[in-house]
């Protein structure tokens, strides 16, 4: 029988697991709460609700529809043929073939910094881009460079544009109730609660309160999800190219650039961010030496920190070069 | 690859196939009838690289093997390990242009090697050479994820025959699983071995 080296890492796929339950709950919870207030009194902010409900769920699948479309034309990438980029497409070319999947279209972006991202709402329709920093201009070997493209393909082989785009649904559909109850309130929403309202809070109030913390607490949870399917990108990266410490290196040296690079790009850049390679915003400090305390600008960031990520290659890196007579790895330590 | 796997993040690396390689000898036999196409006698197996001492303890075990009956009758030449641009290792085995079962069984003894230890996922491709009486170079490469061959006929430069691969793939079409999903024919460029 064929032995795998490859173990999964049970410990990341509780943890996301366990995200992702906690988002779904709060979508319940939500739900509920707002059917709760709604039957609770006269079904007066049932149109705020469907419209934010329509608004949000719209923009949703629209953002994910056009998300190739949009990530293209937000990083001025231009999709790049096999005769115009051979190098780049022969990489990605084995990359799929070692992975068995589609290969997705490959885009170049004119962005001096070194980055990559990939985007679209199905494998047929998934685009890998690079920007012209990472293919020419930066030092990165060749291996580095692969690693970065494996990490790619792994995003769109888990598919974490469309779970991502699920995920925010909710803090998308929160935040508009929290605009829209806002603006109603402002604009003669007064008469219609003052009908409604029992112990002197109006409907709208009660509503915008929930969202504010649903949103709140879904806001964070989608970050955290984010880290995860990261780290997850970063695992399948390094395992099907078989060499972790060229994806480590690789980050190493995209984080160090990214210091160095003037604002303009940033700012261009920042939509674009949670697909993006590395974060082109710099929201950790990177400091801390590993020690306990998470400060919180790590609980806000869509990339987990730079430390995190070489620590997890380099136990794939243990994993990969255990001796055949070990068989499996005996598992992740914590 | 199931939607737990996919929604969880954890895509496992892809198993290679083995089997299909086998009807390569009779394959070959049909390609000399229908186009004049025959086995150069040399193939190559090409596989990632995987870091640290493990691998390529595999890897040297996997090329004395191969080079204990070099230089007997049907033992072939010596192999040679070369390591591509993008960072792949080509093993290829050298026969006489008659022996292409013998090549397949070297062919598969790189692949048993790699899986027994764990590494059948690196396997990339496989690759068997064929020249016509006019010294046009064909290759027949087979995807180890797919299980399927493709033709690749390369020309001077970058280009490829594609009138003649598509006449190739229809020629074996009742002998090999050809891969139908034209957009992973992928090119190999000056790939050891053709």
């Amino acid at each position: 029988m064929a032995r795998t080296r490859y173990a999964p890492d049970r410990g990341l796929t509780v943890r996301m697991t366990v995200t992702m339950f906690l988002l779904g709950l709060v979508f319940v919870a939500f739900v509920a709460a707002i059917i709760g207030i709604l039957t609770a009194v006269h079904a007066s902010g049932a149109a705020i609700v469907l419209v934010a409900l329509i608004f949000g769920g719209g923009s949703a699948i629209a953002s994910l529809f056009y998300s190739d479309k949009i990530a293209l034309s937000a990083a001025g990438a231009r999709v790049v043929t096999p005769q115009e980029a051979p190098e780049l497409h022969a990489v990605v070319d084995r990359l799929c073939a070692l992975a068995d999947m589609d290969k997705p279209r490959v885009a170049i972006a004119p962005t001096r910094m070194p980055n990559a991202f990939a985007t679209g709402r199905n494998s047929k329709n998934s685009v890998l881009c690079v920007t012209e920093g990472l293919m020419y201009h930066s030092n990165l070997t060749p291996e580095e460079k692969e690693g970065v493209l494996a990490h790619e393909l792994s995003h769109v082989a888990h598919k974490d544009v469309q779970v991502m785009t699920v995920a925010s649904l909710l803090a998308i559909v929160a935040g508009l109730l929290v605009r829209f109850a806002f603006y109603s309130e402002l604009f003669g929403g007064g008469r219609r609660s003052s009908n409604n309202n029992q112990g002197g809070i109006p409907v709208v109030l009660i509503i915008m309160a929930v969202s504010v913390v649903v949103y709140a607490v879904s806001f964070l949870l989608i970050r955290v999800l984010s880290r995860y399917r990261e780290l997850a990108a970063d695992r399948s990266g390094a395992l099907l190219t078989g060499q972790p410490s060229a994806l480590a290196s690789a980050l190493t040296k995209v984080s160090q650039g990214m210091s160095r690079i003037p604002n303009e790009d940033l700012r261009a850049a920042e939509p674009l961010n949670a697909f993006y390679f590395a974060p082109a915003m710099k929201l950790t400090r990177g400091g801390g030496g590993g020690g306990g305390g998470k400060s919180l600008s790590q609980l806000f960031s869509t990339h987990p920190s730079l430390e995190k990520r070489l620590e997890q290659l380099a136990k794939i890196q243990r994993e990969l070069g255990q001796p055949t007579a070990g068989g499996l790895s005996a598992g992740p330590g914590d | 690859m199931g939607f737990l796997d996919t929604l969880l993040g954890r895509t496992k690396p892809v198993q290679p196939k083995l089997d299909d390689l086998f009807a390569l000898p009779s394959a070959a036999i049909t390609l000399q009838a229908s186009s004049g196409f025959t086995p150069t006698g040399s193939g190559s197996v090409c596989f990632r690289s995987v870091e640290g001492k493990t691998f390529s303890d595999v890897e040297s075990d996997v090329r004395d093997l191969l080079n204990m009956d070099a230089g007997k009758p049907g033992g072939g030449l010596p192999v040679e390990v070369t390591r591509d641009s993008y960072g792949y290792t080509w093993l290829v085995s050298s026969h006489l242009s008659d022996e292409l079962d013998a090549l397949v069984t070297d062919l598969h003894a790189v692949n048993s090697a790699l899986v027994d230890n764990g590494f059948g996922p690196q396997l990339l491709c496989t690759l068997v050479a064929f020249r016509d009486e006019r010294e046009r170079r064909l290759a027949l490469v087979y995807l180890y994820k797919r299980g399927t061959f493709y033709p690749f006929a390369p020309l001077s430069g970058q280009e490829r025959d594609n009138a003649l691969e598509i006449q190739i793939k229809n020629a074996l079409a009742d002998d090999l699983k050809i891969e139908q999903d034209l957009t992973r024919w992928f090119p190999v460029w000056g790939a050891p071995g053709m």
